[in-house]
């Protein structure tokens, strides 16, 4: 896993346009997620925290697009992204279940320039709030502090319900330093050794958890649309700024 | 789909309109007069179309169709766009 060389991507943000991307590789990454490794030579690179659309196109011409957070890219590929299922998905489970390296997709990207983080941007601390697969772009900005060795402190938050859902798991520990903190909310289960709570968070545990809001972090919240309404909500009681709060909605209810 | 997404969503269509990203543009709605980046609209992706409203108010700022061989964008809910050079 790499992340984009800063100084090929310059002062000017990358194109979007559309890509053909190989399936380089296809790594299970969780019960319910995989790892999409693509080749994608004409990619120009990308900053942390955008994303892409992923459009299939079917023997019959039917066409379905989905947007997917870039975890990393480089000028010329690879594209790394991960995919979690939603069984009762279109275009998810396709992804997770039937493709295979050698398979050609068509990309657009890459896509996006407010729920990004650009290094030495801000000496403000920045706290990162994750539920499920929103961490991917998370992932991705936590990547990119650590490259740059950016010395703004950065949080996690991670919320999972197992164990064994957490995504990018040896890399985020990998990343974990002076500068940045992981901490993991697991809703369903816990490893053996955990000593913490079992369950959702609520508002104190966010509260516990988070950079207070006197030391005004920049706060990015991804996930599922109803987890990061709740966030939101939370931190703004707790006295974040809205405009502070910067938010990605997957989807979902 | 039962769902909503923000305008963060919208940068894949908007780019095929736009020379440079405007997901971080912000835009003063004509409903309620408030100025915020495009990204915070929330977005109904809903067929035939995106439907981008005011997460202050609801007005509807924009809507875009794709359909096919041509796209059709709606911004009558925005008055202003602060585009940076
Ligand atoms: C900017 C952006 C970035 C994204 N990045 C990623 C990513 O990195 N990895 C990833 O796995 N997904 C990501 N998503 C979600 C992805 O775009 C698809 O929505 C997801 O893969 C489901 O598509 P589908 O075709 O399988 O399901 P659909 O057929 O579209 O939907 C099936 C049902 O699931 C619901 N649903 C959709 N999304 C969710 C959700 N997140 N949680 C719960 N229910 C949901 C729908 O409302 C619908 O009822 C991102 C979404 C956006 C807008
Ligand atoms: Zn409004």
């Amino acid at each position: 896993m790499s992340a984009p060389p800063l100084t090929q991507l310059g002062r000017s943000r990358p194109q979007a346009a559309w890509h053909v991307a190989t399936v380089a590789e296809v790594r299970r990454e969780t019960s319910t997620a995989v790892r999409l490794t693509l080749d994608v030579p004409t990619w120009p690179g990308s900053e942390a925290g955008s994303h892409l659309d992923l459009r299939l196109t079917a023997p019959d011409g039917y066409q379905a697009s989905r947007s997917y957070s870039i975890a990393s890219s480089a000028p010329g590929g690879p594209v790394v992204l991960a995919v979690d299922e939603l069984p009762d998905g279109e275009v998810s489970p396709f992804l997770v279940h039937e493709v295979r390296p050698g398979d050609q997709l068509e990309v657009h990207g890459p896509l996006g320039s407010f729920f990004v983080w650009r290094p030495g941007e801000s000496d403000r601390p920045v706290q990162l709030v994750a539920g499920g697969s929103g961490v991917v772009p998370l992932y991705a900005i936590a990547a990119a502090h650590g490259a740059a060795g950016d010395t703004s402190p950065l949080r996690l938050l991670y919320s999972v319900r197992r164990p064994g859902d957490v995504l990018f798991a040896d890399e985020l520990a990998a990343l974990r330093g002076p500068a940045f903190e992981l901490e993991l909310v697991y809703t369903r289960e816990a490893p053996a050794t955990w000593a913490g709570p079992v369950g959702r968070l609520d508002k104190e545990a966010l509260a516990a958890s988070t950079v207070a809001a006197s030391a005004r972090p920049r706060v990015y919240v991804c996930g599922s649309t109803r987890f990061v309404e709740t966030i939101a909500a939370w931190l703004q009681d707790l006295g974040h700024a809205a405009a502070d709060i910067r938010t990605e909605r997957f989807g979902g209810l | 789909m039962a769902t909503h997404l923000d305008g963060n969503a919208l940068a894949g269509a908007l780019s095929e309109v736009f020379r440079a990203d405007v997901t971080a543009a912000r835009a003063r709605c004509a409903g309620c007069g408030g100025v915020s980046p495009i990204a915070r609209a929330m977005v109904y992706p809903d067929a035939p179309g995106l439907v981008a409203r005011c997460a202050s108010c609801d007005q509807v700022l924009a809507t875009i169709v794709d359909a096919g061989d041509r796209v059709f964008l709606s911004l009558s809910g925005m008055s202003t766009i602060e585009l940076r050079r």
